[in-house]
């Protein structure tokens, strides 16, 4: 390294001399140009824009020139490091925007790969079901109550106006719990045959005016087939208050049916026997998939009602004054109406299951499918 | 109750061209079940004639018996035709039933005239199944000598007719007849009822067959009365027998014929003695202890003293209201009978149907209420047939025995009740319009008094006033409104934790099943359950559906583990299931429920009688899994990595336990157990607060090896009950510091027999408030700590609420805990 000019010594410096700087400019420009990737443009700019680059000696130089030169050499070598680093900040900008793009594509994933590390689970159809059920009752101020699956047969029987020798309660198939120590003053424990023994629990505990659905299994002495199963889920409905009336029955199952299964949808009653209610009837649903469109249509039938136009759902009536009595209530004051339809069938035609075998067995396939809410 | 159309025509007169369809959707508007309409004679054209066998050829050299018959079908004897036949049952002269070329069978089986065996034949000779009658195939119809050569048999034998198939509900005892659907289809069409039960019957005489009634409250009414030189060889007329048949009965002779037609005709039951095979006066009582009847169908039956029995001098001769007795029963060569018509009470005859498994015609109709004022027409219909179609001589003696009284009940009923019931108005016209048309008279304005017709047993109280109008007026007209019904309080808590319990282990990889609750012995001992496991106390059924499985559950396991292998059976090998519901376990000492009446509430103590009876019935909640918990994938292996003992599919199982716990709003205690049908040293007991709520591991692997599920198969079982809390128990928001953690581990080493929830709990308490949390990362067991020792590596983060913690803080924070779980666990620092 030379030391700085003291003398003015008007020597003509080489490397100052304005040919020199435009090829030291122009050869780095062009090896920055030529640089293809950030490691070649790196060598180019230690070579080029370093401090031992042929500017930054030439810049060096600038020191020893008489004062009358250093302003114009100055100027010259300024512009050409100027132009230097323009060019390797837009050149590194280039090359790194290249590789991030590069990084981009090679990091790029097959994302369809299937990712079901945790396998999901699911609720039973007929759980989800009393559930929507229930809670579209208890959107318009009902509560939901229980009871238990053994019952007493006054329970189960005695308190809903099926007295011992009713045709209807050895119409019904019971499961008779072996009871020890029974004699003629004794009843027997029952599995019971529906959800109305909750009804009578709920009115001889609960303050009027009751309005509850009964959700539950129930038991009858049936073999497992496609249409029929032993152990079946219920719910039923119950109102008790002063000036209840038949309309308010038919009026909440239309609401009932409209918020299952839609707008339209309402219901129709069929005059039928129950002991526990009077008058007692059938309730048919309008048939939700054709309207009522393919009776007497054969050019349209309809599977889900058999071109029926009306689906057989449940049981209703306005409840037996017996019955209230049997449960302490003034029925002269309060009368009321009840309801009952069976969850499987509920299911079966809402979710087009054929077969029954299919909601008792717990095959994980027919479950998954229905999720954590129906 | 299969009704044909044709004979309920005789009854009512329906409008010209009404379909059985037509007729099925008034009754069915009316409150009566009709299950099908069958069309019968359906697909059947002409001709089908009658005809007269002329000549019969019999042909020889085949296999089967072949006639070749010459078979008049017009007014002369030209009109004949030859046709092969191969029934023998017929001889010449008599008439029979052909199908000439151009008819068409039900089946489409149409009748040419073809060449067969021989000869040219030009037409059928039909049996009953041939043309729709029934399944006679026996051979073919012989018509009565009476019926005109060359009629039209389609019209002759009723062959087409329409039957409505009825399902009679226990309350429309009275529907159980011709008479009974007669007058609703009157009512549904407004037309007029021919009832046939109006017809003069005699006054009784005191000559007739004397009859005793010596229990009133079993039998108030008896009516008999005898018919004589009765033909043995007239059969019955063939309109009868077709009527009998379509109503789905048997034609057997004319007298059993006549009293079934009756019955069915008005709903009495009949029956017919052998007059010559009675000795003595007839008494209707209870049978003695040890007395034997042998009824109508064979079976010698051993009488209970509740039974109500039909006596004579000899003996019971009959099971009241249920059966006849083979001993008077009438004989082909029968010629004097004595008819019986009578009215028992509906529940001795139900139990004594019951009671001797013998649900017989009668009986279903005397269990849902006969018409006692019928009794007396039902015996006259029936003599006069016998009469008019046996050439029999009525006696003129009748007997009409009654204890019955001569008035019925009344009720009193407000005008206004049926209005009420329903929510619509109806004018008192109406309401008493309609109680008269179903026959009740009615009197008084605007408190009616009604006496509801003999027919009508189910009538007692207002209510069925009112829903006799409403269900005639119609449950299409009652109008649709809502209840004003007061707020509710939505879910209670239990039903609220029960829903979240369930989700959260579906959103854990659960499936929910919901299994039978029958259970039997053998399931425990597969569980491998000692004798003296309180599980195996259980509620048994007397009448099961399996003799297998003849008790209730006391846990849920049994049914998830058989669907667990159902499941694996069809091909998963990666199952995680869970189940909700009761359980049963009986109380110790329990007695049984007190028989109380359904007429009124009982008293508080007779309520807590009823319960005290029940077993306890909580719920339970349960899982099993087995295979992996998360698959094998591109993404490397599964888990549990391993299925040998380093499997840690038991910790599954007490995690989902946990889960459940924490969904209840509680922290579960976990102490190393022993509980079949636990793997010994894979066995959790759960506890809150110190109290056994249940058990989660890996299972026995003999109990695996018993059910034949794969190694390693875990499980939990929970009372739920017992973990849901009896209220709401909010979260409390947590304050968050945001002042920076401070994270220290330690790596301690302890007796391999230390459980890792001592250790963690000791540190927890040891550290003290400024410990934001805990978590063990790592187990170490090996060399380079030595035989029976194991090191657990915690990871511990300390945070104050209000400063930046120093170094020296944390430090000591830590040292604290493991000095603590030194104390208490023996843990030494590893390294130290």
């Amino acid at each position: 390294m030379s030391a700085p000019n003291k003398t003015f010594d008007p020597v003509e410096v080489e490397a100052l001399k304005p040919g020199e700087v435009e090829r030291a400019r122009d050869e780095a420009l062009a090896a920055f140009a030529a640089a293809v990737n950030l490691a070649a443009l790196h060598e180019a700019k230690i070579a080029h824009a370093g401090d031992r680059s042929p500017l930054a000696l030439a810049n060096r130089e600038i020191g020893a020139l008489p004062p009358a030169a250093k302003a114009e050499a100055g100027k010259r070598v300024g512009q050409a490091r100027a132009a230097v680093n323009a060019a390797l900040a837009t050149r590194q900008a280039e090359l790194e925007a290249e590789r991030d793009a590069r990084v981009l594509v090679e990091e790029s994933v097959d994302v369809t790969l299937p990712w079901n590390r945790a396998p999901r689970g699911a609720r039973h159809p007929l759980t989800t079901l009393q559930e929507r059920i229930a809670d579209a009752f208890v959107s318009i101020g009902w509560e939901v109550a229980e009871g238990p699956e053994v019952e007493s047969e006054w329970m189960n029987f005695d308190a809903l106006n099926i007295h011992r020798d009713h045709p209807a309660r050895t119409t019904q198939d019971t499961f008779f719990v072996e009871t020890p120590g029974a004699n003629e003053d004794t009843d027997s424990l029952v599995l019971r045959t529906h959800t109305s023994p909750v009804q009578i629990r709920t009115l001889l505990t609960r303050k009027l005016p009751v309005y509850v659905i009964c959700p539950g299994r129930v038991f009858r002495s049936d073999a497992l087939d496609a249409t029929h199963t032993p152990v079946f889920g219920q719910i039923e409905g119950l109102a008790v208050d002063e000036g209840i009336t038949m309309a308010d029955l038919k009026g909440t199952l239309d609401h009932f049916a409209t918020v299952m299964f839609g707008d339209g949808i309402d219901t129709r009653l069929r005059p039928s026997y129950f002991p526990f209610t009077e008058p007692s009837a059938e309730m048919d649903l309008r048939c939700f998939v054709c309207r009522g469109e393919s009776v007497g249509n054969p050019d349209r039938p309809c599977r889900t009602c058999n071109s029926e136009g009306w689906i057989e759902w449940g049981g209703c009536g306005v409840v037996n004054p017996r019955v209230l009595r049997a449960a302490g209530v003034d029925s002269d004051r309060y009368s009321g109406f009840a309801f009952g339809m069976g969850l499987e069938r509920t299911l079966m035609f809402r979710h087009s299951v054929a077969d029954m075998h299919d909601i008792v067995e717990g095959d994980l396939r027919f479950t998954l499918p229905f999720g954590v809410e129906i | 109750m299969r009704v044909p159309l044709s004979w309920l025509r005789e009854y009512v007169e329906l409008p010209a061209g009404t379909t059985g369809r037509d007729v099925a959707e008034h009754l069915v508007r009316a409150g009566l079940e009709v299950e099908t309409v069958h069309q019968s004679g359906l697909g059947l054209t002409g001709p089908l004639l009658v005809g007269y066998v002329l000549e019969i050829e019999e042909l020889t050299g085949f296999k089967k018996p072949i006639r070749f018959c010459q078979v008049q079908v017009g007014q002369n004897p030209q009109d004949s035709r030859g046709i092969i036949c191969g029934a023998t049952n017929f001889a010449t002269g008599d008439k029979v039933v052909v199908a000439l070329p151009g008819a068409v069978l039900p089946g489409e089986f149409k009748i040419t005239a073809r060449s067969t065996y021989g000869h040219v034949s030009d037409g059928m000779i039909c049996s009953a199944r041939e043309i729709g009658l029934g399944d006679d195939h026996a051979g073919i119809i012989v018509l009565p000598d009476e019926c005109e050569v060359g009629a039209d048999a389609v019209e002759l034998l009723g062959v087409r007719d329409e039957v409505l198939d009825i399902a009679v509900t226990p309350d429309r005892g009275y529907c159980l007849s011709m008479r009974g659907i007669a007058r609703e289809a009157a009512i549904a069409y407004g037309t007029a009822l021919r009832d046939p039960a109006l017809l003069d019957t005699p006054a009784p005489t005191r000559t007739g067959h004397p009859v005793r009634l010596l229990d009133p409250a079993g039998c108030d009414l008896f009516v008999a009365r005898a018919v004589r030189n009765i033909d043995p060889l007239s059969p019955s007329p063939l309109w009868m027998q077709r009527r009998i048949q379509l109503a789905g009965m048997r034609p057997i002779s004319l007298i059993v014929d006549i009293t079934n037609y009756v019955m069915m005709e008005i709903g009495q039951p009949l029956h017919a003695y052998a007059a010559d095979r009675l000795t003595g006066p007839i008494t209707v009582r209870r049978a003695q202890a040890g007395e034997i009847l042998e009824t109508l169908d064979g079976q010698h039956r051993k009488l209970d003293p509740e039974d109500l029995v039909i006596a004579d001098a000899s003996g019971p001769i009959g099971l009241a209201g249920v059966m006849g007795g083979g001993a008077t029963e009438v004989q082909p060569t029968t010629t004097d009978v004595l008819v019986e018509g009578a009215h028992f009470d509906p529940v001795v005859i139900a139990r004594a149907a019951r009671r001797h498994k013998l649900p017989s015609e009668a009986s279903r109709r005397f269990e849902r209420g006969v018409d006692p004022n019928a009794a007396a027409a039902a015996v006259q219909r029936a003599v006069d047939l016998l009469v008019l179609l046996g050439q029999g001589e009525a006696d003129p003696a009748v007997t009409v025995e009654s204890t019955r009284p001569a008035a019925a009940e009344q009720i009193v009923i407000d005008a206004t009740l049926p209005g009420r019931v329903a929510g619509l108005e109806y004018s008192r016209e109406i309401v008493a319009g309609r109680l008269q048309e179903i026959g009740c008279t009615v009197e008084g304005a605007d408190t009616l008094r009604v006496i509801p017709p003999s027919w009508r047993p189910d009538l007692t109280d207002p209510n069925d006033l009112a829903e006799e109008v409403i269900r005639l007026e119609g449950y299409d007209r009652l109008p649709s409104t809502m209840p004003q019904v007061p707020a509710g309080r939505g879910l209670t808590v239990k039903q609220r934790y029960r829903r979240r319990v369930g989700r959260e282990l579906a959103g854990a990889g659960y499936v929910e099943v919901l299994c039978y609750p029958f259970v039997g012995q053998k399931d425990f001992d597969q569980l491998g359950l000692p004798e003296d496991d309180s599980r195996r106390t259980t509620l048994r059924l007397l009448n099961p559906l399996s003799d297998e499985q003849p008790e209730l559950r006391t846990t849920l396991l049994p049914g998830l583990l058989a669907t667990l292998r159902r499941n694996i059976g069809r091909g998963f090998n990666d199952v995680a299931l869970f189940e909700t519901g009761l359980i049963f376990s009986p109380k110790p000492g329990a007695v049984p429920p007190p028989r109380l009446s359904g007429e009124h509430r009982p008293s508080e103590e007779q309520l807590a009688a009823l319960d005290a009876a029940l077993p306890n019935q909580p719920a339970h909640i349960a899982v099993v899994l087995a295979g992996l918990r998360e698959p094998a994938g591109w993404w490397g292996p599964g888990r549990p990595a391993a299925a040998d003992a380093n499997s840690t599919l038991w910790a599954d199982a007490i995690e989902a336990a946990r889960s459940v716990a924490r969904a209840c709003g509680v922290e579960l205690d976990v102490t190393q157990a022993q509980y079949e049908p636990w793997h010994p040293g894979r066995c959790a007991r759960l506890l809150v607060d110190g109290r056994v709520v249940g058990h989660a591991g890996e299972l026995h692997p003999k109990v695996l090896t018993e059910l034949g599920l794969p190694p390693r198969t875990s499980a939990m079982e929970l009372d739920l009950d017992a973990l849901i809390p009896a209220r709401d128990l909010p979260v409390q928001g947590p304050l968050v510091s945001t002042f920076p953690v401070a994270t220290q581990d330690v790596a301690l080493v302890v007796d391999d027999g230390v459980p890792a929830a001592a250790v963690e709990s000791a540190l927890t308490r040891g550290a003290g408030v400024l410990l934001e949390s805990i978590n063990l990362f790592d187990v170490y067991q090996g060399e380079r700590i030595g035989e029976g020792k194991k090191s657990l590596a915690f990871s511990l983060r300390f945070r104050a609420a209000d400063r930046t913690l120093t170094v020296e803080e944390a430090t000591q924070a830590r040292d604290a805990a493991v000095s603590l779980a030194t104390e208490q666990t023996g843990a030494v620092l590893r390294g130290a």
